[in-house]
């Protein structure tokens, strides 16, 4: 029996990737994941960092699961997953301990976490359980680069307006010495360097993204 | 023979393989890169001594970036020019004095480099809820558990500078620092502080430069040479010589919660053990000579032949 080979990027490849960044978004949709989105957030930095090593996992993971899924007996599968997951985590977490020391002390405990984000679980379960290498890679990146997306578009706000920074850079003045915004009695916002302030910025992001996607808002929904 | 992929025999196989595979690749990949990451936190602790010392050059090294950890390793030994361990009254512990000409052997229990203050925290915490702190048995028990307090003594250009290194309980995980105190035992010359876990962009700000440079200039004595702990207070408040700033929004860690966590805390035990070594050193040391104060401009009042009349008050 002969298939039809798929061209690398076809439109249904293309949705793979371009889905999760909007319409069937890991955050905001799916609503997995939002641990991270509320704890890594606080700085830009980290928020991409963390962003970049998740989407690793992702897409090491789905490939590899999606690669063995023949093979993966069904009494075990979880385990076999987590088993996964697991392992990728601490190859990163000891790549960047040897490699970006600094990073890694930033991150210090995040990284292990990666391995309770419901995402990465989730689309092993998902999708590279029942679907091809290739597919999976890229539902892989799509799913990373949707969850990198909020994460940035929160740690901006809570960067900018809980720090008056981004990416460390004083956009502001300089608090301290009371120069620029801060010399008209401007402060940094508190709450934003905590977790409430992640769940707000996200309600508020869902409620733009389903303004501007009127297919997404569920009908049945009181 | 088509294998029943759902059998138990199957399952069973296929999860011995997966472990096996698994645990001897991350062995693998994990002595392999342990030696750079020994390397890095070995060079990072240089770093921080160095930092913390206060040294104009250091921070223009600083600042320029050139204080990476490697140059750290490197310079290491043009500053820190002694390493001793003292014991809880202040005491240095038999064969702990090394100077820059040893080389900090990693093995070396004695070498005040290798004193690791961060795996020592849960057994000074049990020991100081079981016996009054500073009683024979406290002493007692610190000795047996191997509780030391490691100094590092730089010498540049005439001047002593000391730098303490301990370690404490933040909200979340193990949090340390380094203060260095002027050669008169009392007055800090600058400071550094680190964590393993606190909340980024809370508690992780006491590696700031803005909470450090707060610590500049204060004092751990008062005027009749007593031990005075330094207060965290909560930010925006004017400050005496003996209170820093804390950290909005990071009460625990810098401040405390009243037991056993906090910078606060953690400043508080161990400086008063170093008080203790500098004052017993003040007094031991020979006071600059009287003589180059009384002998001056101010002070002649007339010469006869070769004798010199002086008005000392």
């Amino acid at each position: 029996m002969s298939e039809t080979k798929e061209p690398l990027f076809s439109k249904k490849n293309k949705k793979l990737i371009s889905d999760p960044l909007n319409l069937n978004n890991p955050v905001t949709i799916q609503v997995l994941g939002i641990c991270s989105a509320l704890a890594v957030t606080v700085q830009m930095d980290n928020a991409i960092v963390m962003s970049i090593a998740v989407l690793f996992v992702l897409v090491a993971g789905n490939l590899i699961v999606s690669l063995m899924r023949n093979m993966i007996p069904t009494k075990i599968k979880i385990i076999v997953q987590l088993v996964i997951v697991a392992a990728l985590v601490i190859i990163v977490d000891q790549v960047l301990k040897a490699f970006v020391y600094d990073v890694s002390k930033n991150l210090s405990v995040f990284v292990g976490l990666i391995i309770t984000n419901c995402i990465i679980m989730g689309r092993l379960e998902a999708f590279a359980l029942g679907n091809k290498p290739w597919a999976s890679i890229l539902d892989g990146v799509g799913n990373g680069l949707g969850y990198g997306l909020i994460l940035v578009v929160v740690a901006f706000f809570k960067e900018l307006f809980g720090s008056g920074s981004l990416l460390g850079f004083k956009v502001f003045g300089d608090s301290v010495a009371q120069t620029g915004l801060y010399s008209i009695g401007y402060e940094d916002n508190g709450l934003m360097l905590l977790p409430p302030s992640s769940l707000i910025l996200v309600a508020l992001y869902i409620w733009i993204q389903k303004k501007k996607t009127p297919s997404l808002i569920d009908e049945n929904a009181s | 023979m088509s294998i029943n992929k759902e059998g138990n025999g199957y399952t069973l196989l296929f999860a011995i393989i997966m472990v096996v595979v698994v645990g001897g690749l991350l062995a693998y990949i994990s002595s392999s890169l342990k030696p750079m990451q020994q390397a890095n936190v070995k060079n990072e602790k240089m770093q921080n001594i160095l930092q913390a010392i206060g040294l104009e050059e250091i921070k223009e090294l600083q600042d320029s970036g050139l204080l990476t950890r490697e140059k750290a390793g490197e310079i290491f030994n043009d500053y820190i020019t002694e390493r001793i361990i003292l014991n809880y009254d202040g005491e240095i512990v038999a064969g702990s004095r090394k100077t820059n000409l040893d080389s900090i052997s990693e093995k070396d229990p004695t070498d005040a480099f290798n004193v690791d203050v961060r795996k020592y925290y849960n057994n000074l915490t049990k020991i100081e809820k079981k016996y009054e702190e500073g009683s024979e048995e406290f002493k007692n028990a610190l000795t047996e558990k191997g509780i030391t307090y490691p100094l590092f003594v730089c010498e540049k250009d005439g001047q002593k500078y000391y730098v303490t290194y301990f370690s404490g309980k933040g909200l979340w995980d193990d949090i340390w620092g380094y203060i260095s105190f002027k050669e008169d035992g009392r007055t800090i010359n600058g400071s550094v502080f680190d964590h393993k876990g606190e909340t980024p962009g809370l508690g992780s700000k006491i590696k700031t430069k803005v909470f450090n440079d707060d610590f500049l200039g204060k004092v751990i004595t008062d005027d009749n040479n007593e031990y005075r702990p330094i207060k965290v207070i909560k930010p925006g408040k004017v400050r005496n010589d003996y209170q820093v700033q804390g950290i909005s929004g990071a009460t625990f860690t810098a401040i405390g919660d009243g037991n056993n966590m906090g910078v606060q805390r953690m400043m508080e035990r161990s400086l008063v053990v170093y008080q203790k070594y500098f004052s017993s050193v003040k007094s031991t040391s020979i006071k600059t000579p009287v003589i180059s104060d009384t002998l001056s401009m101010d002070t002649l009042q007339m010469v006869i032949d070769s004798t010199a009349v002086l008005a000392i008050k």
